[in-house]
């Protein structure tokens, strides 16, 4: 079981989390222009990254909201969360 | 150095011996510069590819590159059962070609592979449940794949451990019954193909970790970077299962999958109390019980993406109360071992068996949760895919391009675990 840093709570439980898949993907602004590999690329592809991993998640049993973390799926280690609309943080990986 | 065969009669001419006559049963083959094909993953669907590439379509110059060692991965890991009770057309043909192979595979390979039709049983606790269930069975005996209603009291008639005390939070309605499914015994399946396909030439390269993918001007895979070294070939076949985002990334090919860690434990070994293969979709627990006398149970997937073959106790848990609950004799058993794989989940929870954007690089992956039962056919047609250079008619349905075209075969429903 993870131990998360709610950016809004401090730090808790795993099941207090619901996970939000991958961070950072925009939805395209303009969708009728968008082709068809666009749109696969869009709704289906993931980095499904071996090593540091931007993700969402959602303290749904807490305050509810969602925010982002980086973690290396490679140890589950948490390197730093932030909160929603943030860009992942810089500095030493 | 030709093969033993395996007979009632060798073993009896070996025990006279002390059986000190048993021969190594594959070669441990190092990596030679070229080959017509190689296969990326020593686990069944990998080594099944190749032994199938080798016996059916003439290849001789073949290896099976594998990082650790073969059968180490998810065939090693998974909880062994085997079904094709899938609801939609693509995945019953899919499914039930494999399930037709499991039949007589000890005798192709001439390797118990102790493929045991036990029966799999699929319980339904809500109304709901009831009628996807029978949507189920109505499906696939349209498609020629058996499966069948059970009252709660056949249910239990059929599996006497199961409680059905219309009491339970989560009661038993009925159950939907494949006779034809079972389980097989994993190691066996992978030393099988293993030792097949060597006789037939294939070279299988342990501790060889695939680091790099070289393509030639044209774009065309021309050679593979390990840490044995560089081995030339114009045809690769990508079953690295969880790692398959990693080895086609070396290539540059982009694939919708997340890979999750799944877990699975066994219990002290008993006597024979478990007639079948048990399952819930509903409240996620599945059992059965091995020749040798462990439960054998499946728990879920963690919530998050990971590469740790590792999850969390809550989630066996959750699994572990749910069987308690449906077996209760079995609430005060100790469990023995629990471990985690690393499962490549698509968004449809089907299968990619095809070619890649790539030139000479062809990929099978995205079995997540449940690509044991598969492993036959999966390797069957994968090999032909390889062989003729495009996807033979039962996964033709299964290729890359549905992402685009949006020909999803949504099987979330129908697979073993509650996603």
């Amino acid at each position: 079981m993870l131990l998360i840093r709610c950016p809004h709570c401090g730090e808790r439980p795993e099941p207090e989390f619901a996970y939000g898949g991958e961070a950072h993907i925009a939805r395209p602004a303009d969708p009728s222009a968008v082709s068809d590999d666009g749109w696969a690329a869009y709704l289906y592809l993931r980095t499904n990254a071996k090593g540091l991993h931007a993700e969402r998640w959602r303290h749904t049993r807490g305050c509810g909201r969602f925010f982002n973390a980086l973690r290396d799926t490679t140890t589950d280690r948490f390197i730093a969360t932030y909160k929603a609309g943030e860009r992942p943080p810089e500095g030493p990986r | 150095m030709a093969r033993q065969r395996f007979s009632g009669l060798s073993l009896l001419w070996n025990s006279l011996g002390k059986h000190r006559g048993w021969r190594e049963q594959w070669r441990r083959a190092e990596p030679k510069a070229e080959y017509d094909a190689v296969i990326v993953g020593g686990g069944g669907h990998g080594l099944g590819t190749a032994y199938y590439l080798a016996a059916e379509h003439g290849l001789t110059r073949i290896a099976v590159v594998e990082k650790g060692w073969i059968g180490g991965g998810n065939t090693g890991r998974n909880t062994t059962i085997i079904r094709s009770n899938y609801l939609f057309d693509e995945s019953a043909r899919l499914y039930d070609h494999s399930v037709k192979m499991w039949e007589d595979l000890s005798q192709v390979l001439n390797y118990n592979v102790m493929f045991s039709p036990r029966g799999v049983m699929m319980l339904a606790h809500t109304v709901h449940d009831v009628q996807v269930a029978q949507r189920h069975i109505h499906a696939n005996r349209c498609n020629g794949v058996d499966n069948e209603w059970l009252t709660p009291e056949e249910a239990k008639a059929y599996c006497p451990p199961l409680n059905i005390d219309p009491g339970l939070r989560y009661p038993v309605l009925g159950a939907a019954l494949q006779r034809r499914g079972g389980t097989a015994r994993h190691d066996a399946v992978a030393w099988g193909y293993a030792r097949a396909a060597d006789a037939l030439g294939v070279d299988i390269i342990e501790n060889c970790e695939v680091t790099g993918i070289r393509r030639d001007a044209g774009g065309a895979v021309e050679a593979l970077e390990t840490t044995r070294g560089v081995i030339r070939t114009r045809k690769v076949g990508v079953v690295a299962a969880g790692n398959t985002s990693v080895v086609l990334g070396m290539a540059g090919v982009r694939v919708p999958l997340e890979s999750f860690p799944l877990q699975a434990l066994v219990s002290e070994p008993i006597k024979p109390v478990f007639p079948c293969v048990v399952m819930s979709n509903g409240i996620h627990a599945y059992i059965s019980q091995s020749d040798k006398g462990e439960l054998v149970i499946g728990a879920g997937t963690d919530a998050y993406t990971s590469y740790t073959q590792r999850g969390a106790l809550h989630v066996n848990m959750h699994t572990l109360e749910a069987i308690c609950e449906l077996f209760p004799m079995f609430r005060r058993m100790r469990m023995l071992r629990n471990w985690g794989g690393i499962v490549d989940v698509t968004p449809d929870r089907s299968p990619i068996i095809g070619k890649t954007p790539v030139p000479g690089l062809y990929v099978n992956c995205g079995w997540g949760t449940g690509g044991f039962k598969a492993t036959p056919g999966s390797a069957h047609v994968f090999a032909w895919t390889l062989a003729h250079d495009e996807p033979h008619p039962i996964n033709a349905p299964f290729t890359l391009e549905r992402f685009r075209e949006g020909h999803l075969i949504d099987e979330a429903a129908a697979a073993a675990v509650a996603h």
